[in-house]
């Protein structure tokens, strides 16, 4: 499965949710798929799309919060489970797509490589809902049910590593941040 | 434990004026009776960290989402934590206001903590962030509100220091 593919396959379904995103190549690739107000790129601080995740869960209990995470990202925040798991937010769906390398670095090899479990780390660390995909039949119907099932869920979706060649874009990086959250404060100020 | 229950309520109340609602702390001595306040307080969000980085982030994430934060931690969580107030915080503009307790200086009897200690401000004024110290009970309320009002006036993050005359009582 390719991340870019994994995406789309979801693609429509990101309208009614907020979406954070690692650096990189998750982020290039949703932009390519079309930017909207709703999505933030949280462009380095490597390990936190999952930390600013539950930031928005805690406080904007009426959203669903996607996060589009990464391996080399969250082995750098393995604690950041733990802190999910503990206030488990109904509202939050983390996916993390695994390539098994820091593709964006130069593709060195990560330890999912040599046999490093996210879905049973996350599960292990208290996650009440976890799965590993591998393809994209899998992938959907296992987005579409964590969005709908209103509880923590952590997906591992193992893709290729495989990425656009730049991943510099023309959203500036305030310009996103301002954006996103006048989108947060306009659908608090709409109920 | 002498840690100071009158000036740590006099903290708490003057986060609550300022409008804070979530906390995120990573325990340290100094900052027990911090924690419990808000874990009482059920108009209070608190989240407890395994790390204190993440609470940068959780703190970002909130600020985006309309609620105000802040951050609990000793000053050795705020040096665990530079990367991300560099990289997240600095570069996408949130205002962060950090209560760091500063271990470490006069008075400090564990060695392990003076290392760090003698960093904290020098790190500080490296990261270009702004920060001030609560020494006294007669500090607290203008100071924390006068930083919250820099933090969302530049749209950054700044940094109170909780001393020992404040925190400590011997």
């Amino acid at each position: 499965m390719r991340r870019l593919d994994a995406l789309r396959a979801v693609y429509l379904e990101l309208d009614r949710c907020v979406v954070v995103t690692i650096m990189g190549a998750v982020a290039a690739e949703l932009q390519s798929l079309g930017h909207r107000p709703n999505f933030f790129y949280l462009q380095h601080a490597m390990g936190l799309a999952s930390s600013m995740g539950l930031g928005i869960a805690l406080s904007r209990p009426d959203l669903t919060v996607v996060v589009f995470d990464g391996d080399g990202s969250l082995l750098m925040n393995l604690g950041g489970l733990t802190t999910l798991a503990r206030y488990r937010p109904r509202n939050l769906v983390h996916v993390v797509f695994d390539n098994e390398s820091l593709l964006s670095v130069g593709g060195f090899p990560t330890a999912t490589s040599t046999g490093s479990d996210l879905a049973a780390i996350a599960a292990a660390a208290g996650i009440p809902h976890t799965s590993t995909v591998r393809t994209l039949d899998e992938f959907h119907p296992a987005f579409t049910a964590a969005v709908d099932r209103a509880d923590l869920t952590t997906i591992v979706a193992k893709v290729e590593a495989v990425g656009p060649s730049g991943y510099v874009t023309d959203l500036s990086l305030l310009e996103n941040r301002y954006h996103f959250q006048r989108y947060l404060r306009e659908t608090r100020n709409r109920e | 434990m002498p840690v100071s229950v009158a000036n740590s309520s006099l903290i708490y109340t003057c986060l609550k004026d300022v409008g804070v609602r979530l906390v995120s702390a990573l325990p340290e001595t100094w900052l027990v009776h911090l924690i419990r306040m808000a874990e009482d307080d059920q108009s209070m969000t608190l989240v407890r960290l395994a790390k204190e980085e993440e609470g940068v982030g959780i703190s970002a994430g909130a600020h985006l989402a309309g609620v105000k934060s802040a951050m609990l931690m000793q000053n050795h969580g705020f040096l665990a934590s530079v990367n991300g107030i560099v990289s997240c915080a600095q570069l996408y503009r949130i205002p962060l206001l950090m209560l760091i307790s500063h271990r470490g200086a006069f008075g400090e009897r564990d060695p392990w903590q003076t290392e760090g200690g003698g960093v904290t401000e020098h790190v500080l004024d490296a990261l270009r962030i702004p920060f001030d110290r609560l020494e006294a009970p007669d500090h607290v309320a203008r100071r924390i509100a006068k930083a919250q009002t820099l933090a969302y006036s530049a749209s950054r993050p700044v940094a109170l220091l909780l001393g020992r005359d404040l925190m400590w009582e011997e």
